[in-house]
């Protein structure tokens, strides 16, 4: 590779540097074959960077105190150093938006641009769950949209009145979206015309629903039909269309929080494969840059220093130790899979005949665009990762009085392994489920959940407040069962609290 | 093709209105937190500014996860000696049992949320709506301090401020104008004796102007009679004082420790000492406390000493007036300083002193301070201080005042009363 003079030297950066990096690693980024939106690169202060971070990223989002509440433990733990700041965040958005701190070095600057503007920017592009779950070119708009209606909604009818739907929702925000239903794109406009629309169709269809004139008696109870027929797993959904006493605009909001909340969906199921993917991608494209001339080697000693202490995973005793970084395990694996393509041995050709000695580019793409984290470390982790990371199982039963070690990096704990850090993943596991399971559509109107357990685990201290939550946007009386997956009832909660001694029917 | 803004002057603080709601939204708590800091530091720590620790459940936004029990799988890095079929002890506290779905972001294990309030907003929390009686009156009317400034010229004066330049200028204008008659008249007969010379060798001419010339002469001497410099050209220097409004306070706190004074009476006092001296850090740039405690006899102590130490005797408030008023006069000159004195006590005095305290309070000490601030802690019935201390309140109403405090929580209430707004 013929060697050409380094694009800057200094540490100082400057627009026009960082327009020719990102033109040379942009060359280098189509090289390799990476699709990415077009990019919008926008230099803030650190002021600026809180200000982001505490509205998860946004560059704009509906005012709310927990934003501030964010916003204040930022500051605080920034003031301390006891945190610093991240050095970029991007917005998975058409043009993909992304921030670079001033205080940064050209290095810094460098590293953020290949990290974020054609790493996540790509992935945000390819991966599948994004693809469907997200409109990169319309959640900027549809922010904006949101923003003015609940300042609209705070004018009518009161901050607090606004705060307390909002609160509500939050409180749901991880039940807001169907899992296996996927949505139909919308534009924001489209958006804003049907909105009136569907606030009167909303109306109209509710009435149907609760002004059934109840018949006497005649159909037992146990015969009537369940409402809904099938347990419903999106409760924002279920409360936006159903709830009995909610306004329009009240209807809205649960909306508006679903519909973000949806935004995010993708970005917590796939973490480890979108810092692996970003990380491997800044690795790659600076090196090659490094390979050209065009950095020099002070520069590439900075990038892999602060490149090696973001992908280091510190021990399980270690007193810094706060679970699997994300960032080390993804490009770990990454790595791994090009190495597995290129170099593989013998135990790579075993446990993975079908990408050994494949062209590692491809496969690197085909795993980016079609995988979750859950499965694409239940596909992709190689026991030449478990080993040097040196992944072992605990197996915690509340009913034993110890923890049991049940699998380490061995011959016969891989596979074990492999699919536990896999189930570790799976929102599914993570999270309780809980599906909205019947109204009460004759009688009280009273809502039930269930909570199907998933390996006996009760549900948290929270889950009273969660209901008074769901209680105040349904309106009327709240249950929450936990069943055993042999059905039966193992633990109730409800809202309003029932006295004890009341026998439930 | 990527575009490359620069956002940073774009607005800042965007996160204000959130964080002002956050802020609105824990009032309450915040405000609870501020009184605790009220509760436990010292005096003079107070305004250093606002930890607020609220407590984290409080503000926790509630997500259902699970909780601790039954089964469940982890996988963690860095094995180092353990094998399958090992056991270990569960860790306590059941640390082992959570951690799992969204780490939080706040850290683990952590009971309080800490965070900043700056001090504006701390003290704000506590003073919402005071403001100090007669300070406004103070620094517009009633200031004692001056300083002398120059305020032009006048014509009395001692001779110390004469201004000679002002008194010569004055002089000749004087001069030039008592002499404008004079100088025309000589200027006319000059003019006549310039056609006369054009008349020359003609005889009546030379005659004519020779008796001219001794007019002329004449005309010069009554203005040279002119006195050079007269009483009534004198211009003084004219020096005014001012007044400059003081911005050094000195803050009494008296404080009768005699054996009737339980810890929690001390603690009630302590803490509407420190709302007093809080209030003053934000009017004046300088504050000193002296702290007076007194049982039978009265001592200056520090902060420590005051609060903590224990005496015991009987009582005799005026030794601790009497010492206030000679500290005042030896070390804080009203003229410089703003006086405030607090006193707080359990209502009990020796009888014969009570009226002994009203005559010092209304001669040495009430002429001489802002204000005099009197808390009795005590549920019971008022004793004779009380009684002489409501005759002073008549007469003083201006800058005396005197409430009653029961238990802690009417402390606050009661240091707002003595400190509303007076329209």
């Amino acid at each position: 590779m013929k060697q050409r003079e380094p694009i800057s030297t200094g540490s100082e950066w400057t627009f026009e540097l960082i327009q020719k990096y990102d033109e040379e690693i942009a060359r280098v980024a189509a090289h390799y074959g990476l699709d990415t939106y077009p990019n919008q690169i926008e230099v803030i202060t650190s002021e600026q960077m809180m200000d982001a971070y505490s509205s998860v990223g946004m560059p704009l989002n509906y005012n709310h105190w927990s934003f501030g509440k964010q916003f204040v433990s930022t500051e605080q733990q920034y003031k301390r150093g006891q945190m610093g700041l991240a050095y970029e965040i991007v917005i998975n958005s058409n043009p993909c938006i992304s921030y670079l701190m001033e205080e940064n070095t050209m290095t810094m600057q460098a590293l953020v641009i290949a990290h974020a503007c054609y790493g996540h920017n790509s992935f945000f592009k390819g991966n599948y769950l994004f693809r469907t779950w997200t409109d990169a070119s319309a959640i900027i708009d549809y922010l904006l949209f949101a923003k003015n209606y609940i300042a609209k909604c705070e004018e009518r009818h009161g901050v607090d009145a606004v705060e307390q739907v909002l609160d509500s929702c939050h409180a749901l925000m991880n039940y807001g979206v169907n899992r296996y239903l996927r949505p139909q794109p919308i534009t924001p406009e489209e958006e804003k015309n049907r909105l009136e629309e569907r606030e009167e169709y909303i109306q109209r269809h509710l009435n149907r629903l609760w002004n059934t004139i109840p018949k006497k008696e005649e159909v037992q109870e146990s015969e009537s039909p369940r409402f809904p027929k099938d347990p419903e797993e999106n409760l924002l959904y279920f409360i936006e269309k159903n709830a009995p006493l909610l306004e329009p605009w009240q209807r809205e909001l649960v909306r508006i929080v679903r519909k973000i909340a949806q935004y995010y969906y993708p970005q917590r199921q796939t973490q480890v494969m979108n810092e692996g993917w970003a990380c491997f991608w800044h690795y790659t494209l600076l090196n090659h840059l490094h390979n050209e001339g065009l950095v020099t080697d002070g520069f590439i000693m900075e990038f892999l220093h602060s490149h090696t202490s973001v992908v280091f995973q510190p021990p399980f005793d270690a007193p810094y130790f706060n679970g699997i970084n994300p960032y080390a395990l993804g490009f770990g694996m990454m790595q791994d899979i090009r190495r597995i393509c290129e170099y593989p041995t013998k135990e790579d050709r075993k446990w993975f005949p079908d990408i050994a000695g494949s062209d590692w580019n491809k496969t690197l793409q085909h795993a980016m665009r079609n995988y979750k984290d859950e499965s694409f470390i239940l596909q992709y982790l190689s026991p030449r990762m478990i080993r040097e990371l040196k992944l072992f199982t605990i197996t915690d039963n509340s009913t034993l009085s110890t923890l049991q070690i049940t699998a380490i990096h061995d011959d016969s704990g891989y596979q074990k392994v492999r699919e536990d850090l896999a189930a570790s993943y799976n929102i599914g596991n993570r999270e309780p489920n809980i599906q909205i399971y019947n109204v009460n559509v004759r009688g009280d109107r009273s809502l039930t959940l269930r909570h199907y357990m998933h390996n006996q685990q009760p549900l948290g201290e929270d889950t009273e407040e969660v209901l008074k939550h769901i209680h105040r946007l349904w309106g009327f009386e709240v249950h929450l069962e936990s069943v055993s997956p042999e059905g039966s009832i193992i633990d109730e909660h409800h809202c309003p609290l029932r006295p004890q001694t009341e026998e439930v029917a | 093709m990527s575009y490359i803004i620069d956002r940073r002057l774009n607005a800042k603080k965007k996160s204000t209105v959130n964080r002002q709601r956050f802020l609105r939204r824990y009032k309450k708590h915040i405000k609870r937190a501020v009184e605790d800091a009220v509760n436990t530091r010292s005096i003079r720590d107070i305004d250093q500014g606002g930890q607020v620790s609220i407590p984290t459940k409080d503000i926790s936004e509630p997500v259902f996860h699970h909780g601790n029990g039954g089964v469940r799988e982890r996988v963690f890095p860095g094995n180092k000696d353990f094998v399958v079929g090992d056991e270990i002890k569960r860790p306590e506290g059941g640390g082992g049992g959570s951690g799992q779905g969204q780490a939080s972001n706040q850290g683990e294990g952590e009971d309080e949320f800490t965070f900043q309030i700056n001090q504006e907003e701390f003290l704000n929390f506590m003073f919402e709506d005071l403001e100090l009686p007669n300070m406004i009156k103070k620094q517009l009317r009633d200031a004692t301090s001056f300083e002398v400034r120059r305020a032009g010229f006048t014509s009395v004066g001692s001779p110390d401020k004469l201004n000679v330049v002002r008194s010569l200028r004055a002089a000749n204008a004087r001069r030039i104008a008592l002499s404008g008659k004079e100088r025309r008249q000589i200027r006319e007969l000059k003019k006549e004796i310039k056609t006369l010379e054009g008349l020359l060798p003609n005889h009546d001419a030379v005659l004519q102007i020779a008796a001219l010339n001794v007019e002329i002469k004449a005309l010069n001497k009554r203005i040279k009679r002119m006195p050079f410099i007269d009483e009534f050209d004198l211009k003084y220097n004219n020096l005014i004082r001012t007044p400059v409004p003081s911005s050094k306070a000195v803050m009494f706190c008296v404080m009768d420790v005699s054996g009737s004074m339980t810890q929690s009476i001390k603690d009630i006092a302590k803490r509407f000492f420190i709302l007093l001296y809080l209030f003053l850090t934000r009017s004046y740039k300088k504050i000193e406390v002296v702290f007076v405690r007194h049982h039978t006899h009265a001592k200056e102590v520090d902060e420590e000493e005051f609060f903590y130490s224990r005496e015991t005797g009987g009582t005799i408030v005026s030794s601790a007036l009497n010492l206030s008023a000679d500290i005042i006069r030896d070390r804080y000159p009203p003229d410089d300083w703003n006086i405030y004195v607090a006193q707080a006590s359990d209502g009990d005095n020796w009888d014969g002193d009570s009226h002994h305290c009203r005559e010092l309070l209304e001669q040495r000490i009430l002429p001489l301070v802002q204000y005099f601030a009197y808390v009795e802690i005590t549920t019971g019935p008022h004793q004779n201080l009380w009684l002489e201390y409501e005759q002073i309140r008549e007469k003083f109403g201006e800058t005396f005042a005197m409430q009653t405090i029961i238990e802690p929580a009417d402390i606050y209430p009661v240091f707002r009363k003595l400190f509303e707004k007076k329209e």
